[in-house]
């Protein structure tokens, strides 16, 4: 109480207290800056494919546009190719059409029509247009499942020797396929580049 | 116009508050009278006007002014009457605004009853309000400005998130903003008491009612969340340790240990700048909390526009706020005066201060276990360790572990004596109690038809504190016979604790869930329970479409109840809502969520059983009831 005779002061903290309180406060507050940096970027919260750095799943599935036909994973390897899955029910995958068809005009870009009716798809493509040098057709979504696919449209980047290198889930915008998949296309073409002059040796 | 004259009174709320925070503060550290007497009038007139403020908003959402960017985006022509009132918090500006408001409400309640306090005092405590106030108001104006227009104003509004679309959101927010924000009063106390230099006894009296009274808001507030997260989300779950969740348990956690160390150094003498620490952690926890929630720095069910300047700006309010406070109280906590001759410090092993220690060391680790687990996928990602998520079983495991030895304790600690006791005499007390515990504990063991050991420790434990705290109002009733509110108020809280316990235990033990395929006329039977469906019809809402289920509950034989189940798609923006049908019995509960339609008019149907799970809701109200009945005690308004 106030008015008894002798306060003191109680025993001063200890140093080491206070080191552990300055190295957590700053520790919370750095987490929270990064936190705060990451929290714009749309695809913080998107796993990572297990996929990446591990060779594609292989597969053979038939042709949309001639079930007859089939195409198996290592008939494509050789050079790097754009896997797209799509939907013709997908309404996200029209939005990103536009953005496909011009990325495909110079690159290898293969459709992946998943889970959808052969014959909404065909109609799909005559509306809006072929970007795909070939489209594949799974019904069922059996072998989407070897690839992880949970939602469309989803985009993997495999390389020559049948590697996936990148993935996007959902639909790319201009700036994703600016930004993230040419310099990954890019980066392929490096290492292909590499390998290919170790192979020949120095010219 | 009348939402420019909102952004002005918001404006001139601001200068009120820097008014209120700048001149009292100098003025106490100078003793000039005039100055100190400013704090005062400035923190009525804050009030008024962020009040005011949140009236316009109000009005220009019941009168549907979608010209105002946030009304448009967060309501429609059809959104039923009682929503556009509750609509004004239902996303980042608005709760914000409330968050304001409700700060300005605590400030002026404070200006009101403090006019017994020293005049430096009650300068510094409104001065601390003042710069929290500051804080806030800007982060309002300068980056979440409510009254912002467009132009040209759209015809229609988009819509209010259908999930905030229900009776339990529109209280749930207020209550947990009262409870939130209460914390700044005992904050504003320990700063102000680091100021000044010393921890008076007569101060802690005076702030203790604060303290109870905001945790019993927060009690109330999480306790609705969890409710509707119950009926809402469809899964029957009423707790998922989400980062938001545990965002509100933190302070709650920190603020229960503050309610009783703040009881130690009021009653003893002893605690002191532990008491002061505490009380700003809990304000510093449930500043992070908004934090957390509002920046988007986590993600989870609840979702919230995510937009860094907005986040970097709180953070640094937050950090200078909570910084400057820990730095004053590294400067301040050593050379706080106390009395050392006080003949009331002092304590033995054995004694209620000990058990008082325990029970905030537990709370306190508990607290850190929440914050680590809530914050460990942001580490891990900062750290390239990869996407990490930490759910239930590390919460639940850890929790229970740290709960275990509270639970133990807690009927302990108003029987034993301060200072010294004899541990043999408060054992010999408690001994048939424990074994009547144990008993009821073996008793459901055998009788329950699953988890027979968690059924029988949840009733253990349940008893144990229930008995223990018997025990204690016996002990009285046959001593004088007289209960201050101080000492109801802890016999409710503890009475409410042992009512969540045995709802938390026995829904987790006995709980009973089957998801199938039913077509009109087939029925499962679940337990003791046998539910008919009878097909599924289409309804009408005022601002959706709902399939509506029939199903009819049995039990024995005994028809129970008609549950309604719905899906409703909401016109605005087509997204599909569960609304769960429950027969709700102290008892327990039926609980069934309607899931996808597969044809041939037969629907996936979800049907949990759930014994007991009100007592989890009436435990909380209880604990909240608790902390409202100390609050009146006469003892803490004597001068």
């Amino acid at each position: 109480m106030s008015e008894s005779p002798a306060p003191r002061p109680s025993r001063p903290l200890p140093p080491v207290a206070i080191v552990i309180g300055v190295l957590f406060f700053f520790g919370l507050l750095g987490l929270m800056i990064y936190g705060v940096m990451k929290s714009g970027d749309p695809q913080r919260d998107v796993l990572p494919s297990a996929l990446i750095d591990k060779p594609a799943p292989a597969f053979a599935l038939p042709v949309l546009h001639d079930p007859s036909m089939t195409v198996r994973s290592e008939e494509l390897r050789g050079a790097p190719y754009l896997l797209n899955v799509w939907g013709s029910w997908c309404a996200a995958c029209r939005e990103e059409h536009p953005v496909l068809t011009r990325f495909a005009e110079s690159k290898r870009v293969i459709g992946y029509n998943w889970k959808d009716e052969p014959a909404d798809a065909l109609h799909w493509l005559e509306t809006l247009g072929n970007p795909f040098m070939v489209v594949l057709s799974d019904v069922e979504g059996r072998t989407a499942i070897d690839w992880g696919v949970t939602a469309a449209p989803e985009t993997f980047l495999v390389d020559g020797s049948g590697i996936v290198r990148w993935k996007y889930s959902g639909a790319m915008t201009q700036q994703v396929v600016d930004e993230k998949l040419i310099p990954a296309l890019q980066k392929i073409e490096k290492a292909q580049g590499n390998a290919d002059a170790g192979l020949h040796g120095n010219p | 116009m009348l939402p420019e004259l909102g952004q002005i009174l918001l404006l001139c709320a601001l200068l009120a508050s820097l008014l209120q925070a700048g001149l009292p503060l100098v003025g106490a550290q100078r003793g000039n009278a005039t100055w100190m007497a400013v704090a005062r009038p400035a923190a009525f007139a804050q009030l008024l006007l962020v009040a005011g403020a949140f009236a316009v908003l109000t009005a220009a959402f019941v009168q549907q002014d979608f010209s105002v960017r946030y009304v448009a985006e967060n309501s429609n022509s059809l959104l039923p009457m009682i929503y556009r009132y509750s609509a004004v918090w239902g996303a980042h500006e608005g709760s914000l605004l409330m968050w304001a408001l409700v700060l300005a409400l605590w400030t002026g309640a404070v200006a009101l009853f403090s006019r017994h306090l020293p005049a430096p005092v009650q300068a510094r405590v409104l001065a601390v309000m003042g710069v929290v106030s500051v804080g806030f108001l800007a982060f309002l104006i300068f980056t979440s400005n409510p009254f912002l227009r467009l132009n040209p104003a759209p015809l229609e509004g988009r819509d209010l998130n259908p999930l905030l679309q229900d009776p339990g959101l529109i209280i749930h927010p207020p209550m947990l903003y009262l409870g939130y924000v209460g914390f700044a009063v005992p904050f504003a106390f320990a700063v102000a008491a680091l100021l000044e230099g010393r921890v008076d006894a007569r101060w802690l009296r005076w702030t203790r009612p604060w303290t109870n009274v905001a945790w019993g808001f927060l009690t109330l507030g999480i306790a609705l969340g969890s409710w509707w997260a119950y009926y809402e989300l469809g899964w029957g779950g009423w707790w998922f340790w989400d980062p938001v969740e545990n965002a509100s348990f933190m302070p709650w956690l920190v603020g229960a240990a503050l309610i009783h160390s703040q009881a130690v150094t009021e009653k003893r003498g002893t605690f002191g700048s532990w008491t002061l620490l505490l009380a700003i952690a809990a304000f510093a926890l449930s500043l992070l909390g908004t934090f957390l929630v509002r920046s988007g720095v986590l993600t989870s069910v609840h979702s919230f526009a995510a937009d860094p300047s907005r986040g970097l700006f709180i953070l640094v309010f937050l950090s200078l706020l909570v910084g400057g406070s820990l730095l004053l109280y590294v400067l301040r906590a050593s050379g706080l005066s106390v009395d050392a001759g006080d003949p009331r410090r002092g304590f033995t092993a054995t004694s209620r201060e000990t058990l008082l220690l325990a029970n905030n060391l537990l709370l306190a680790t508990a607290c850190a276990m929440v914050l680590l687990g809530t914050l460990y996928p942001l580490l891990a990602d900062a750290l390239s360790l990869g996407k990490i998520s930490v759910g239930p079983p590390y919460f639940g495991s850890l929790f229970l572990l740290l709960m275990a030895p509270m639970v133990l304790l807690l009927p302990f600690g108003p029987l034993v004596k301060w200072q010294r006791d004899q541990p043999s005499r408060a054992f010999a007390l408690l001994a048939p109690w424990l074994g009547l515990a144990v008993l009821l504990g073996a008793l459901a063991w055998w009788q329950a038809p699953q988890n027979g050991w968690k059924a029988g420790l949840g009733v253990a434990a349940a008893a144990w504190v229930g008995l223990g705290t018997a025990r204690f109002v016996w002990q009285r009733l046959r001593g004088n016979g007289r209960f201050t509110a101080e000492m109801l108020g802890m016999i409710v809280a503890h009475t409410g604790i042992a009512v969540f316990l045995a709802g938390a235990l026995l829904v987790e033990a006995l709980n009973v869930q089957r998801e199938v395929a039913l077509a009109p006329g087939q029925q499962v039977v679940v337990g003791r329970h046998e539910v008919r469906f009878e097909g599924v019809d289409h309804r009408e809402g005022p601002n959706f479409t709902a399939d509506r289920g029939h199903l009819r509950v049995f039990r024995n034989g005994r028809e129970l109840a008609l549950l309604h189940p719905e899906k409703r798609q909401y016109a605005s923006g087509g997204q599909v809502m569960t609304e769960a049908g429950i027969d709700a019995r102290l008892s327990g509960d039926v609980y069934v969520a309607l899931g996808e339609p597969l044809g041939n008019n037969a629907w996936a149907v979800r049907v949990h059983i759930k014994p007991f799970v009100r007592w989890i809701w009436l435990g909380a109200l209880l604990m909240a009831l608790g902390g409202f009945i100390t609050a009146a005690d006469r003892r803490f308004r004597r001068p």
